[in-house]
């Protein structure tokens, strides 16, 4: 017993040591801080592990390619660091307490829905600006006047694919599948509801899945499939599209399906049969594949990086450090200001600045911290991404 | 119709919970603890079979026989590393160790093969049957599936009432001490169980994958704790159990999705365990153990 | 004798306060000194939460003998019931103190009923079939409260658990939004709070295990059939630790919940019991002060690490097998023992030689 309290008494002294240099290590460590003394400090939290890590570390790669572009210009300099939150809330204001001890000046973050409802509620309490690349739920920029986001809300995507199916007639009968579980995808779900209603449109068939049981999809598309559905809304990300897809192609099942911005990136996932998203329509601010000279440069030097095709949370990131960027350098943003004056600066440049980025031209934001930008449609024909209008 | 083709559903994602729920009795049996690592060895399981397919494009016969080498070696490696020292302490200390163990493996595999999700190319090339005009589909890993299940059961039984290593494992399950006293070989009877059992994850591993093509670190462990609660629903322990729980699970989980809700269904699942073990507490083919004072 | 016996385990419990106590006020101190950093300003309630998660759990699985793999769930029962509260009383209850306290109240006396509710049928089972059960029932939970509405119009509160949204009249505010959670939570943890929830655990689960109750239950624990031969009624006394470790759950849960400005059920899964009770068996089943120390150094461990980057969760893994191996192996002890045997030996020697 003695032994086991010596024991672990040596392990917290051995943490306090750890902890002790942390924060000194952690400056060091990160990419382009070292280059940079008078470097405006960004910090960024994202699921760099676990279930969601796929969206963190797409994140990651994109704002450290942006940082280095940046950095290289010379001008203004940028350090960033990005810490784990495992998609938790609890851990996503640890991860921002230690983004605080290393002397965060803005967050670029963070990457999901969930933690960012946390840490928006610091970073308006302590006044530290956030632009978050991709936590897309409208309670997220509810918190402060300083939250903004750089991805269209939930409800707007739920909106604007109701009105799309609308306008376009696209289905007579709508199958909807959701992650009940998912702030994301629930977000979504709830609005397009709405909005299908008021369009007079006919759902048939509302199927849900949760984290949990997500391994198993096959019920909620035989259902759709018995309901006489000929258009299944997907709110949610590729990995369980792709589970969709190729179950519905097994079953002989080729309704239209329509998806949101999550969605894009399932043509990339390793190993899956692109023929099977074929016909598959999506509303994304960002394609991989588009002519954009920006667009492709960033596509490569993402591919070099990662050695995989940038999604759209990679091109929100990316355009989260330049938007930053842009913003600092009309605002005469120093590396030598507070977090708090720096914040009073980047408000009033978001509220009336107009930013061309990968995933939108003239973006503009309201001065509740949501963007402006036109969703773009898109289908899938011969594998890659092709505009509708 | 439909209702056959929930059926099949059912049964298709049940057989799967059953191989791995094999795994889960089989260990538990023999060494009396309960391995929640056991999900994770199905993820490196489907790793393996990925790699070998997708990247040295050899068949997929091959990738399931290195898939089961690979695994029964790390099955090895850590009865040997981490359970081995441990055995004859509380079982919470082992259940502790298999945990750290879980975290280990998904950890390594996300260092090693990133988190992005993969692909899994199905390993069954058979054809969909499709019956009544349309009406119900019965995919090939549907059948494999079922078959390759019902093999490994009617296999392990035979295994463990026929050999000789068999008859040592049940002995080593019913009394240690007694086993020992007959000069069996205690260790080498646990080492062996966990052999197999992963060698099991390997083969549930890649017929999950084949199943839902979903492959990413954390793939083995929702599966593996619906697998677990299948165990114990058999009666865990019981091999036939084991199989019976799975099937059972896969086909409730699936019918509450069809025709109750789908939102409320892993509700549904865990409710319907609760009452089953209240009317039979130690599982449906568990034996209801005589105590001794 | 007896005095003596008596001494001691007030003695062993004196050490625990007083170290529980210790530890509290120096952080207290170096906090409004501002000596702590951020990221150890907001370690400091949750130690404390899971530090009474931990004892509550060790009630069960360390008193006890029943492995419970649900906590987690208790805990989010106490969580959304104290965000609920908290949020009704707001204006009407003036101190924020006053009303976190009751919020916790609350959330403990809801995890209690429903702890007891579910006891009735759940005790009649045994070992790992108490286990699954509790697995199941954190599971339930986890996924109604997912699907649970709560909110506040012009006509009073409303709370449903549905699977399409509740619709909320004018005025209309979410307090609980289905499976997005609760957003907008006014964070009225504190600090003390959570000190003065650890000292009621404490005071709560050592009076138990001290009392003859606690003799009972310890009774029960190592031979269930010889305890019942001798008359203890073996169902009640399971039944009360059970229903006392939901309610300190609950109380915990109730002031975590409050702690962060938005919550959602997924935190209340699987991996948070299983957190839970790697904390209980890390720090010694029935060690009290064991399950204290260990949730502290346990919960900052892997932050601690942060500056590891990608290799901080899987080096959390290793030192967990390690640790394990360590305290429990007969032969790592065995190798240990001679090790630490040879090097004072060494010492020894250089000091006669030296001398010599």
């Amino acid at each position: 017993m003695k032994k086991f309290i010596a024991l672990m008494l040596a392990m917290l002294m051995v943490m306090g040591l750890m902890a002790g240099c942390s924060s000194s290590e952690t400056a060091a460590e990160a990419p382009a801080a070292e280059s940079a003394a008078g470097a405006i400090k960004l910090g960024m939290c994202g699921p760099l592990t676990g279930g969601a890590a796929v969206y963190g570390t797409a994140v990651q790669a994109g704002m450290e390619i942006a940082v280095e572009e940046i950095n290289a210009k010379g001008g203004l300099q940028f350090a960033l660091n990005c810490q784990d939150d495992e998609h938790d809330t609890e851990k996503a204001a640890n991860a921002y307490n230690a983004l605080k001890d290393w002397g965060m000046q803005i967050m670029a973050g963070p990457v999901t829905t969930a933690p960012s409802n946390v840490v928006a509620g610091e970073c308006a309490n302590d006044q530290i600006f956030m632009l978050t690349p991709s936590a897309s739920g409208v309670s997220v920029i509810e918190y402060g006047d300083n939250i903004f986001q750089i991805c269209f809300t939930d409800p707007n995507q739920g909106v604007a694919s109701a009105d799309y199916m609308a306008s376009r007639e696209l289905g007579t009968t709508i199958g909807v599948i959701y992650d009940s579980s998912d702030v994301y995808s629930a977000g979504i779900y709830e609005k397009f509801a709405a909005q299908a209603e008021a369009n007079g449109l006919n759902i048939a068939c509302v199927e849900a899945f949760t984290a949990d049981n997500k391994a198993d999809l096959t019920t909620q598309v035989t259902k759709c499939k018995d309901a006489g559905c000929d258009l299944v809304f997907l709110p949610f990300y590729a990995t369980e599209a792709a589970q969709v897809l190729t179950y519905a192609n097994t079953i002989d099942y080729s309704p239209i399906f329509f998806g949101c911005d999550g969605l894009d990136g399932v043509l990339t996932v390793e190993g899956f049969d692109p023929a099977l998203a074929e016909g598959v329509m999506l509303l994304t601010p960002f394609s991989a594949d588009s002519s954009d000279v920006a667009t492709q440069m960033f596509v490569a030097k993402y591919q070099d990086k990662t050695g995989i095709v940038p999604n759209q949370f990679a091109a929100d990131a990316y355009d989260v450090i330049y938007a930053i960027a842009q913003a600092c350098e009309k605002g005469g943003v120093t590396a030598d200001m507070s977090a708090s004056e720096i914040n009073a600066i980047m408000v009033e440049q978001f509220t009336s600045m107009t930013f061309d980025g990968l995933t939108g031209k003239g973006m503009t934001w309201a001065a509740t911290g949501e963007v402006s930008k036109s969703p773009m449609a898109v289908v899938i024909e011969n594998g890659t991404y092709v505009g509708v209008e | 119709m439909s209702f056959l083709q929930y059926l099949i559903n059912g049964i298709s994602i049940g057989a799967v919970y059953a191989i791995i729920a094999l795994g889960y009795t089989m260990v538990y049996g023999i060494a009396k603890m309960l391995n929640f690592a056991h999900g994770d060895v199905i993820m490196v399981g489907a790793y393996a079979s990925y790699c070998v397919t997708s990247y040295l494009g050899l068949p997929a016969i091959v990738s399931i026989l290195v898939a089961v080498a690979v695994c029964t070696l790390l099955g090895i490696v850590i009865e040997g590393l981490a359970y081995k020292p441990l055995r004859g302490t509380p079982s919470l200390a082992v259940l502790i160790t298999a945990i750290g163990v879980s975290y280990f493996l998904q950890n390594a595999a996300q260092l090693i093969f990133g988190s992005a999700p993969k692909n899994f190319k199905s390993i069954v090339s058979m054809k969909a049957l499709t019956l009544f005009g349309g009406g119900l589909t019965i995919t090939g890993e549907v059948l494999v599936t079922i078959v390759v299940c019902v093999a490994i059961m009617v296999g392990l039984t035979l295994f463990t009432s026929r050999t000789r290593m068999g008859k040592a494992m049940r002995a080593v399950s019913e009394d240690r001490a007694a086993a020992q006293l007959m000069g069996i070989n205690v260790n080498q009877t646990i080492s062996v169980t966990f052999a197999i059992g992963s060698a099991l994850a390997a083969v549930a591993g890649v017929l999950l994958c084949s199943t839902v093509p979903t492959l990413m670190p954390t793939t083995g462990a929702m599966p593996g704790i619906r697998a677990f609660t299948a165990a114990v629903f058999g009666g865990i322990g019981s091999i036939p159990g084991a199989m019976l729980g799975g099937i059972l699970l896969g086909i409730i989980e699936t019918f509450s999705k069809a025709y109750i809700s789908t939102q409320f269904s892993d509700a549904i699942v865990f409710s319907v365990l609760i009452i089953i073990l209240l009317v039979k507490p130690a599982g449906l083919l568990g034996k209801q153990i005589q105590e001794k004072v | 004798m007896k005095k003596l016996l008596k001494n001691k385990t007030v003695l062993a419990n004196a050490r625990i306060y007083l170290l529980v106590t210790l530890g509290f006020v120096v952080m207290f101190f170096m906090n409004n000194a501002g000596m702590l950093s951020s990221s150890w300003k907001g370690y400091l309630v949750p130690i404390c939460v899971y530090i009474s998660l931990a004892v509550s759990l060790n009630l069960l699985v360390g008193i006890c003998g029943e492995l419970s793999l649900g906590h987690a769930g208790f805990m989010g029962i106490g969580a959304f019931t104290g965000i609920v509260i908290a949020a009704l009383l707001k204006g009407k209850v003036e101190s924020d103190f006053l009303r976190l306290l009751i919020a916790m109240v609350g959330g403990g006396i809801l995890s209690g009923i429903l702890g007891f509710l579910i006891g009735i049928p759940v005790l009649r089972l045994r070992g790992d079939y108490l286990a699954i059960v509790t697995l199941a029932f954190g599971e339930i939970m986890k996924n109604i409260i997912g699907n649970l509405y709560a909110g506040t119009d012009n006509n009073g509160f409303h709370m449903a658990v549905t699977t399409t949204k509740m619709a909320l009249g004018d005025g209309g505010k979410y307090i609980i939004n289905g499976p997005m959670g609760a957003t907008g939570v006014q964070k009225l943890a504190t600090f003390p709070m959570g000190f003065l929830l650890v000292l009621f655990t404490l005071f709560v689960v050592l009076n138990l295990v001290n009392s003859k109750e606690g003799r009972a239950i310890k009774a029960v624990r190592d031979n269930r059939i010889a305890a019942e031969s001798v008359g203890i009624n073996v169902t009640a006394f399971r039944m009360k630790a059970f229903v006392v470790s939901a309610v300190l759950a609950g109380m915990a849960g109730a002031l975590f919940g409050l702690n962060y400005s938005s919550i959602t059920a997924s935190k209340f899964n699987f991996n948070t019991s299983i957190n839970i009770l790697v904390f209980v068996v890390m720090g010694g089943m029935g060690n009290i002060l064991g399950s204290v120390i260990s949730a502290t150094v346990l919960y900052v461990l892997p932050e601690a690490m942060r500056s590891l980057e990608d290799y901080r969760l899987i080096l959390y893994a290793v030192v967990l097998i390690l640790v394990m191996l360590f305290t429990w192996s007969p032969k790592v002890k065995e190798k240990v023992a001679i090790v630490s045997d040879k090097f004072s030996r060494m010492f020894k020697k250089k000091e006669v030689e030296t001398n010599g």
